[in-house]
């Protein structure tokens, strides 16, 4: 599997390292991760960096997960990048938001790290 | 959606207590990798150095908080990233993450509830020198489990 470059978007910097570690553990190998602690500083983050995937949280400060991913969609260098979300919002109104807007997976918080593995890599082209 | 559902739910809340623990012990199997039991309140009183708050609003108004001591909020920190926790903020980020998920995943376990109430961002108290005075002056309900041999209370105050 090629390296690639992941944004991890949370307010926690604890969870971003998690999401990262379970981003390893999946398989999945990282030529370099950045991080993000809302939605608005990942919309800057996109301009300066070359990303292959994007995890989010949704609450945030400043601007949230959905309001990241609604204006992702504007955004040249966003376009065909997967954004999964990954969240402790799990109603089932939260899912169609994110997937409207055009999210391509949805992990609840708490997560495995199988979880994980099996929503990323389909979004990347990749088998389990 | 009405406001008959909310009522229903809200009927059963003197139920709701195994829920929280389930919803402890998911968390804490997941993202801390340790098993939690629940434990007998009047044996086991946390010392309460940190403590987490998430409010809910909507279906369910509300706090819900998780205490422990100092050692166990480092503990639980060093648990979920990997003995890298080495800051008073990473050990408050991670407690307040631990809430934050313990409060999201009970919310989602209520059903007809998850859609109509909103979780606030995490806030983390460090001491203990402080007195808790909630607006809310319904149900609280609250459980203590015990953590690698240390007592955590979780304590859910609700609106009437």
């Amino acid at each position: 599997m090629d390296k690639i470059t992941a944004l991890i978007v949370d307010d926690s910097s604890v969870m971003r390292k998690i999401v990262e570690r379970s981003l390893r553990q999946a398989g999945i190998e990282l030529e370099k991760v950045v991080e993000a602690s809302n939605g608005a500083e990942a919309l800057a983050a996109l301009q300066s960096n070359k990303v292959d995937l994007i995890l989010c949280d949704i609450n945030m400060p400043v601007m949230d997960g959905l309001e990241f991913v609604r204006q992702a969609a504007t955004v040249e260098k966003a376009k065909g990048i997967p954004i999964v979300m990954i969240t402790t919002e799990g109603s089932e109104s939260h899912v169609v938001q994110a997937l409207t807007a055009g999210a391509r997976g949805y992990i609840r918080k708490p997560f495995t790290p199988d979880q994980v593995k099996e929503h990323v890599l389909p979004v990347l082209g990749k088998k389990q | 959606m009405s406001t008959d559902t909310s009522l229903v739910t809200r009927s059963h809340e003197e139920n709701w207590l195994p829920i929280i623990e389930l919803a402890v012990e998911e968390v804490f199997e997941m993202m801390v990798g340790s098993r939690v039991k629940a434990a007998a309140q009047s044996e086991h009183k946390p010392n309460e150095e940190f403590t987490a708050m998430v409010g809910l609003a909507g279906a369910l108004c509300g706090i819900l908080a998780v205490c422990c001591d100092a050692k166990t909020a480092g503990e639980i920190a060093k648990r979920m990233l990997g003995d890298t926790a080495d800051s008073q903020e990473q050990v408050a980020d991670a407690l307040g993450e631990i809430c934050n998920m313990i409060a999201g995943n009970f919310k989602n376990k209520l059903a007809g509830t998850d859609d109509r109430c909103m979780l606030s961002v995490p806030t983390v108290i460090s001491g203990g020198e402080y007195s808790f005075h909630s607006l809310a002056d319904g149900t609280c309900l609250e459980t203590v489990l015990l953590f690698e041999g240390t007592p955590i209370a979780v304590r859910l105050q609700l609106e009437s």
